[in-house]
């Protein structure tokens, strides 16, 4: 018997989830570096031509590490126009948002001008990119939210992009990276600190970014493997630093997303840190509470990565530490680590709890009715 | 069992690959050198679809620094997380889960003798009729 086929589309998704999710880490990319031009003055594109952009990290050509897929992103999210993966509005829609019913999508944009040297290109190009995120994303898409991107190593010029940006709709938050220059608690930051609560925009603190410094507490690994797990001890130190810095306390309103870092070493690092606190409270007289209480009430957490313990009971205690109001849901579409959003969650989770997880706590945290 | 045409195979010359929807199932059907393996075209870890997947071959280890590269063509890499599946069997080589601590000592050995972990990808027959491609399902 012979039997007619249909040709399947192959960027079709394979699953789809039926309920309406928050996806709090997407990554848009640029289809082409002038695709930046229009919003830079003419002075940065002669600049660009004639000196290039000088990181803080060494290894100018590329990432210091290879990816484990092109551009550590999805082979199948090639947009069929050409371009990177990230860089087409239509396809992300067909491939990502429409089918996975995303109703909040937060964008990330990495390769921005945090981690240049030259501040006042830094300034400039986050700044273009702001513009892009709108221009390009944001305006055309009512689900997509940006979030303002900022020369974090100038909290002067930082905090001035907040604030020109506060109040627009097209923004649900500030972004910096887990490796700056210094540990994020540390006061060239406060600026930015003191906007975001002015503004009440929550700050997403992304996982990577190369500050100059080497990317675990030991110096450089040899493998891409050791970058990815490496990044979690970064965050740890960027929140201790937070905390003990007593960010927390001088800006009471702010709110922090830890983004792509996972969350199953936040027990751990609150019970060590308050633990040492009981002993030492003398050297940072300036914290009024536990370290795990500014932890607890200041911080929420994106999934993506999503420990993935053997018992799932290791999974629900983390997360009953943290609490259920706190955790985001994130794909990181297009990157290759990206979490199918219906597999994502084991068995077991109340109805309550997902719908907060997949959607309201987003909602409620960003601000979107 | 019913038999379904692919493609004449002048059209699936060798390197290409076609996947297609057979009653509701998506199947991708390669030519390696002339061979012909169907697999189900969603990985067991979170689905995607296993066709965006480069055809690479098996990097494996006896000793820290010693590394062959074997089965060049033969292994299907996951377009999103990187699973690799032997297209043959559609057996998976490596946990993930647990690829840090768990060691494979693994050589060039017939198929059978090295060690498999347990996420297999659904092979689906495929045979040549007459200059069809054929699968059985
Ligand atoms: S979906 Fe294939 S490796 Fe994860």
């Amino acid at each position: 018997m012979n039997v007619q086929l249909r040709e399947r589309p192959q960027a079709a998704s394979s699953t789809g989830t039926k309920t309406a999710i928050a996806d709090c880490d997407i990554h848009p990319a640029r289809a082409t570096q002038d695709e930046l031009y229009p919003f830079l003055a003419k002075r940065w594109h002669a600049h660009l031509e004639t000196f290039g952009v000088h990181a803080y990290q060494g290894m100018m050509g590329g990432p210091p590490y290879p990816k484990a897929q092109p551009n550590a992103s999805r082979r199948d999210a090639y947009p069929p126009e050409g371009g990177p993966q990230g860089s087409s509005l239509s396809f992300m829609q067909k491939q990502h948002l429409d089918p996975n019913n995303v109703a909040l999508g937060v964008l990330n944009p990495l390769n921005t001008g945090q981690g240049i040297r030259n501040q006042d290109l830094a300034g400039a190009i986050c700044s273009a990119i702001n513009d892009w995120q709108i221009e390009k994303w944001t305006s055309k898409d009512s689900r997509l939210k940006g979030s303002v991107v900022v020369a974090n190593e100038d909290g002067v010029s930082a905090a001035a992009e907040i604030r020109k940006r506060a109040g627009d709709k097209n923004f649900v938050q500030v972004l910096l990276l887990s490796r700056n220059v210094e540990p994020l608690g540390q006061r060239r930051y406060w600026p930015i600190y003191q906007a975001a609560e002015e503004t009440g925009l929550p700050i997403g603190v992304h996982a990577f970014g190369f500050g100059g410094n080497p990317i675990t507490a030991s110096g450089w690994p040899s493998y891409y493997i050791e970058e990815m797990v490496g990044h979690s001890q970064c965050q740890q130190t960027a929140l201790a630093s937070l905390v003990l810095e007593g960010v927390f306390e001088r800006f009471p309103k702010l709110k922090m997303v830890m983004v792509e870092a996972g969350f199953g070493w936040a027990p751990s690092l609150a019970w060590r840190l308050d633990k040492v606190f009981e002993r030492l409270h003398a050297e940072v007289p300036h914290l009024k509470r536990k370290p795990s209480d500014y932890i607890r009430d200041h911080i929420w957490w994106t999934t993506q990565p999503m420990e993935d313990p053997e018992s799932r009971d290791h999974l629900f205690q983390t997360i009953e530490w943290i609490g259920w109001d706190k955790l985001l849901f994130a794909t990181d579409y297009p990157h290759w680590d990206y979490d199918e959003p219906s597999r994502v969650l084991p068995a077991g989770v109340s109805d309550a709890n997902k719908q907060a997880f997949y959607l309201d706590n987003a909602k409620k945290l960003y601000g979107i009715a | 069992m019913a038999r379904h045409v692919v493609a004449p195979v002048d059209e699936l010359p060798p390197g290409s690959r076609k996947s297609i929807e057979i009653d509701g199932r998506p199947i991708m059907v390669f030519n390696v050198k002339g061979e012909f393996f169907g697999l189900l075209n969603r990985c067991p870890h979170q689905g995607a679809a296993l066709c965006e997947g480069p055809l690479i071959g098996l990097a494996s280890s006896s000793d820290p620094g010693e590394i062959e590269y074997t089965k060049l063509g033969e292994i299907l890499r996951c377009p999103w997380h990187g699973w690799e599946f032997d297209i043959r069997t559609g057996q998976s080589y490596c946990d993930p889960r647990r690829f840090r601590v768990r060691a494979y000592p693994v050589n060039v050995e017939a198929g059978t003798n090295l060690v498999k972990g347990p996420y297999v990808a659904e092979t689906i027959k495929v045979a040549v009729e007459s200059n069809y491609v054929v699968v059985d399902l």
